[in-house]
């Protein structure tokens, strides 16, 4: 990853002109830069990283398994179109190993998200089986702690 | 008894004029600190994982004296590949406990009583008074902000008298962050060839060089090895300051000398330690270039910073320090570091704390993350707005 991404991965907030410092080059080419990781399709978007557990009415998350049957020719594509489609649904990963597809799910209460993998997921023809595991606390969440101490400094303070 | 009687040498040393203030630092709190002079940066995970692997198969006995022969030999093919000198491993290195155990063991094996001995200021603490414990007379050379800290020959000439027994330098430069490009350091070394002067030369931050060309180091200039005794470690360049695991590379005469102290001093250095730092050599090279990086970033972030809050700043260009020059507010440079911390809680370091000569300037670390630095300098900012309405 080169230098931008990874600032902007750290603090999608930096202006051009602080990005342009930081990276010794002129506003402008960041600016172009930025521009075209867009186009590419690099940058997918700058968001928030959230601490939902602060919030009042905090959401409930659940990763749901998803084993499937893929289709003649299609593969895994059309059931991840299917459950990208549905706006409870978070990620989605296809995944190797005992399942295929982890899907991670976002609903205002348990009973919420249950119903939702009984009644929507479940239910799409080609899913053969489903295993909900609901998320009891995040510590770590897109590289970024969660928990409000700072990182413990652990140097001395030993000024050489 | 009345007093003590200790060393007279250790007698006439003050102790750490900036113990104060740390003390204050340390007793407030949402101290935000850009004064600590080591990497923030955890020692890379494979090299950690050398250590424990040393430790779980039981290596715990000491180690061959000079340090194990593979720990010398990478040193000497990493000398060699970065910066074209040549130590035979056998003879001419020796592996310390931080590069700090080198740098005491040379002044006490080649000053007498009464040797002169310049020393660059602004530079490292510990310098001054390891050279007044083995009897030397430190004999100060200011470097210069106009001149972006670097020694010139003509400072250098002018303090040399028949005294004159070594000359220590530090290039990149702690606190300053200055280094010495190839053509000056040979303007210094043409000076020393008709001399009998030896050469100190501390490049423990010789993996911390911003510009486009690598470091020199002054032993790789011609008739100047044979002068040089060199220092450098594993603390800076590859995160391991808790290892303590320095060295030190010279001609065979000065090494064995050398040896004799440290046999009686340490033994040898840490031995787990000895087994991480040569997986550091083996395989370290890409994590050097990662911190690096990632240093450079914060700097040119802190520079400009600085500068856009009107403390001027030369552009250091090594080190991981930066230091401003803080006349324009009137105030001491311990003034400004004791209002800082008292108003806004930011720790640096006055500049005095590292020579008389540092008068007038700061230092700031920038080994810590761009979120702490750009919390740090919103404070400064803020600081130095309110001075100007006092």
């Amino acid at each position: 990853m080169d230098n931008l991404l990874g600032l902007l991965k750290q603090n999608a907030r930096l202006s051009i002109k602080e990005l342009a410092v930081l990276l010794n080059q002129s506003e402008e080419v960041v600016a172009k830069a930025l521009e075209a990781y867009e186009k590419q399709g690099i940058i997918k978007g700058y968001q928030a990283v959230l601490n939902y557990e602060k919030l009042d009415n905090a959401p409930v998350f659940a990763l749901i398994e998803l084993k499937v049957q893929p289709k003649k020719e299609l593969g895994f594509q059309e059931i991840a179109d299917r459950v990208m489609a549905l706006e409870e649904v978070e990620d989605v990963y296809l995944m190797a190993g005992n399942y295929d597809l982890a899907v991670f799910v976002k609903g205002k209460t348990m009973q919420e998200v249950a119903m939702f993998v009984a009644k929507r997921l479940s239910t799409l023809d080609s899913v053969l089986s489903t295993a909900t595991h609901f998320v009891l606390t995040k510590y770590k969440q897109d590289g970024v702690i969660l928990k409000d101490e700072e990182k413990k400094e652990l140097r001395g303070q030993m000024v050489v | 008894m009345k007093k003590i009687p200790v060393n007279r040498n250790l007698d006439s040393l003050k102790p750490s004029g900036i113990r104060k203030f740390f003390d204050i630092a340390n007793e407030m709190k949402d101290v935000i600190s850009l004064s600590i002079g080591e990497p923030d940066f955890q020692t890379p995970w494979h090299i950690r994982q050398a250590g424990i692997q040393a430790a779980e198969e039981g290596k715990t006995w000491y180690s061959p004296s000079m340090g194990f022969l593979a720990l010398r030999e990478e040193i000497s093919s990493y000398l060699q590949r970065r910066f074209d000198l040549h130590y035979s491993p056998k003879s001419e290195v020796l592996v310390t406990v931080g590069a700090s155990e080198a740098i005491d063991t040379i002044f006490r094996a080649l000053i007498n009583e009464g040797d002169e001995v310049l020393v660059i200021q602004p530079s490292f603490v510990c310098y001054d008074p390891l050279i007044r414990m083995s009897g030397g007379i430190p004999v100060i050379l200011e470097t210069k902000a106009e001149n972006k800290f670097k020694l010139t020959a003509n400072e250098l000439k002018n303090k040399i008298t028949p005294k004159t027994r070594m000359l220590v330098i530090s290039f990149p430069t702690n606190p300053t962050g200055a280094i010495m490009e190839k053509e000056e350091l040979e303007a210094l070394a043409e000076v020393l060839r008709d001399t009998e002067i030896l050469v100190l030369s501390d490049e423990i931050y010789c993996e911390l060089n911003y510009t486009e060309k690598s470091h020199v180091s002054i032993a790789s200039l011609p008739e100047m090895r044979e002068r040089t005794i060199l220092v450098n470690g594993f603390s800076k360049s590859y995160a391991m300051t808790g290892w303590r695991i320095g060295y030190t590379c010279a001609p065979v005469e000065i090494i064995e000398q050398l040896t004799k102290i440290h046999q009686y001093m340490v033994m040898c250095a840490p031995t787990i330690s000895q087994y991480a730092a040569i997986e550091a050599m083996k395989h370290g090279d890409e994590d050097v270039k990662r911190m690096r990086n990632e240093y450079n970033m914060r700097r040119r972030y802190l520079v400009d910073r600085l500068n856009a809050m009107g403390l001027n700043c030369f552009e250091p260009e090594g080190a991981f320090y930066a230091f401003p020059c803080i006349r324009s507010t009137g105030l001491t440079s311990e003034e400004f570091c004791e209002k800082l911390i008292y108003s806004k809680q930011v720790a640096v370091v006055p500049g005095t704390a590292f020579g008389d000569c540092g008068e007038g300037f700061i230092r700031i670390s920038y080994s810590y993350s761009l979120k702490h630095i750009t919390e740090a300098m919103n404070r400064m900012e803020s600081f130095l707005n309110e001075l100007k309405h006092e």
